[in-house]
């Protein structure tokens, strides 16, 4: 199974800028976790493209392979991955975060 | 569902990164989870390396019984400031 999902979700990360995985949807997240890292990007009013990871079982298991990282959300700019809720608001909180978001900050 | 308290967790993480030390408890139900790890061994190591050391020591734990993890991880020098 894994291959077509490794390459799904590897040409998704590479095509995006700023991509989060996440239960559910920024409009409506299924996950605290989740929602705390979508709002945190919302905050810094930045695009990016969401994945609804409980909508394919393969993405849920296929991104937890694929970053070696066994939870969810995870965020990646262009291609890093940046981690999970913990260090999003941690780099969030100490202003870590807004340096490596400012080039995709839309413009006013 | 197979319960795992926060001992357990707390030893799984010793016995992986020898010179840690654990701070674990739970904050909801019996599987959420938070810990903070201080581990001269993570000097040097991005924060990514150093949740996936935490995580890799929980092992199968982290996709079963453990439903939430709130993990800051520091190294002494950092816990001190």
């Amino acid at each position: 199974m894994t291959d077509s999902v490794q390459s799904q979700i590897d040409s998704v990360i590479k095509g995006n800028d700023i991509v989060l995985f996440m239960k559910g949807t920024p409009q409506m997240p299924q996950c605290g976790f989740s929602q705390r890292v979508s709002a945190i990007l919302a905050a810094h009013e930045v695009p990016y493209v969401s994945i609804n990871i409980l909508l394919d079982p393969a993405v849920r298991e296929g991104i937890k392979i694929y970053s070696d990282w066994p939870t969810i959300p995870q965020l990646y700019v262009k291609q890093e991955f940046i981690g999970g809720c913990d260090i999003v608001s941690e780099m969030h909180e100490n202003g870590e975060l807004a340096d490596v978001l400012k080039p995709f900050v839309k413009a006013a | 569902m197979s319960n795992i308290n926060p001992d357990d967790l707390k030893a799984l993480v010793c016995q992986h990164i020898t010179d840690a030390q654990v701070d674990v408890h739970c904050y909801s139900g019996d599987d959420h989870f938070e810990m903070t790890v201080i581990a001269a061994s993570f000097e040097g190591q991005s924060r990514v390396k150093r949740h996936q050391m935490v995580y890799n020591a929980l092992g199968d734990n982290m996709r079963a019984a453990v439903h939430a993890l709130a993990l800051k991880t520091q190294t002494p020098t950092e816990a001190s400031k």
